[in-house]
């Protein structure tokens, strides 16, 4: 690892002040991507600024036709609130398949759509469940927030504070893990909003997270789940690693959506 | 050089670090606790877990300035003198180790388990387990013994 300064903000300004003082400036949530980033020299911050200690910035809180998640709220936190369980189950069972536990105390809603893995659960259940990403500067529709792999609308410096869910009326997350990493090879939220059926895809696509349009078709307003697995996915734009072929990848998409309708009942 | 500054084990410590110290570094080679191991660099294995405020944490993959303030237990600080944890002991009692390189890791991991979940069923010890490699036992014996130290613990 390269050396750095370490900052902890006490504050979403004393945070964005940091950052937009530095050189190079990287801001640190659960550190469950950003440190083993370091650790392999992939990243050279200048300064590493701290998160943790910025009270408002984690939680829960239930306002009534949505939910919003504070950046800071690890996937344990998520997965174990009665709230999320209550109004969103969907999410707190993506929530609870992130990784490992050790990986779950730290990791953060934040962090992971930040970093937007191609492989990672959050972008999926943000674009699923129609999410709204607020910064400080602004609130993005999580249709907009994912551009391409890794990559974010978010401008430098600027801070995610929260993610806010509406209330669906059905939603249910599936998804095929590599057994090692539990990343997702695919994983499909599937999900019905004032009647609007959503089906976002992760794991699949060179250009990460998207809604799968004959899918979502497939499904309609019934949530059909025979029509979503006989959907025949074209294997173009997939990705093809160690792990899973562009073939197998876009086979396992209508399995995984239509496993995901079928729990979404 | 910033100062960092918590408690391990009990006892308050405090040193001098570069900020890229990660916690497991400043155990190990500060402390000296050697218990907390490292086995991979890619956040995976588990064999560095340790308690950082009650919850398991990966401390390969904490920096140690990240921690300031914190409470922090390694292996080290589960025995009595010479009386081992129930955990540690349920270990012993059910060949729950081979070479035992990932068995500080895993004991500490199932104590968290333990904390939120007295009475877990195997199938829950084995999904806990995710964030441990084990090389040798094939996990079998790891699991009976969380499974009888979990029991052991509920006296
Ligand atoms: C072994 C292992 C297994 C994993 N398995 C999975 C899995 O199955 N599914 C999955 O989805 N993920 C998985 N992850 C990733 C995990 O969910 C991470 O927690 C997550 O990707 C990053 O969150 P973090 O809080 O740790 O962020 P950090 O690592 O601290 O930060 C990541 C990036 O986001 C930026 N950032 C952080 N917070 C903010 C903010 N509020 N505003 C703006 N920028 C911010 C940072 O500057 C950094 O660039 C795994 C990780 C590990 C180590
Ligand atoms: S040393 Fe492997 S996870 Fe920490
Ligand atoms: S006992 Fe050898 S790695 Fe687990």
């Amino acid at each position: 690892m390269y050396n750095f300064n370490y900052q902890k903000a006490t504050s979403r300004d004393d945070a964005i002040s940091a950052r937009s003082s530095a050189d190079d400036g990287s801001y640190l949530a659960g550190g469950m991507t950003l440190i083993p980033t370091l650790k392999q020299r992939l990243a050279k911050p200048s300064d590493v600024i701290d998160l943790a200690a910025i009270d408002d910035l984690a939680g829960i809180t239930d306002d009534g036709g949505a939910i919003t998640i504070g950046a800071m709220t690890t996937h344990a936190a998520v997965a174990n609130s009665d709230v999320v369980a209550s109004k969103i189950p969907a999410l707190a069972a993506l929530a609870g398949h992130i990784g490992d536990p050790q990986v779950r105390n730290r990791g953060t809603i934040g962090g992971s759509i930040a970093n937007n893995d191609p492989a990672a659960d959050y972008p999926a259940g943000c674009v699923g469940l129609n999410a709204t990403i607020i910064t400080n500067k602004r609130e993005i529709s999580a249709d907009d927030f994912f551009t391409d792999l890794f990559e974010t609308v978010l401008e430098d410096g600027e801070l995610i504070t929260a993610v806010s869910f509406p209330v669906a009326d059905k939603a249910a997350y599936a998804k095929f893990p590599n057994p090692a990493s539990r990343y997702a090879i695919v994983g499909v939220m599937v999900a019905q909003t004032g009647g609007e059926t959503r089906a976002a895809v992760t794991g699949a696509s060179q250009s990460g997270v998207y809604r799968a349009a004959d899918i979502e078709a497939a499904l309609g307003d019934g949530l059909d789940a025979a029509a979503a697995k006989a959907v025949k996915v074209s294997a173009d734009g997939l990705n093809s690693d160690i792990h899973a072929s562009a073939e197998y990848r876009a086979h396992l998409i209508s399995i995984m959506a239509s496993r995901a309708a079928t729990a979404a009942g | 050089m910033p100062t960092v500054s918590m408690t391990v084990n009990g006892k308050s410590v405090s040193a001098e670090v570069e900020p890229r110290t990660l916690l497991v570094q400043y155990l190990r080679e500060h402390l000296g606790l050697t218990g907390t191991h490292v086995g991979c660099d890619t956040s995976q294995c588990g064999a560095c877990v340790v308690h950082v405020n009650g919850e398991s944490a990966k401390s390969c993959t904490i920096l140690a300035m990240q921690v300031e303030g914190a409470d922090v237990a390694t292996i080290e600080g589960l025995a009595d003198g010479d009386t081992l944890h129930p955990m540690q002991e349920a270990f012993r009692e059910n060949h729950g180790l081979q070479c035992g390189f990932c068995t500080p890791g895993v004991v500490m991991s199932a104590l968290d388990l333990v904390r939120t979940n007295a009475d877990p069923s195997e199938r829950e010890v084995r999904e806990w387990l995710e964030g441990n490699l084990c090389r040798c036992t094939g996990y079998h014996n790891i699991v009976k013994s969380i499974l009888a130290g979990a029991k052991a613990m509920q006296g």
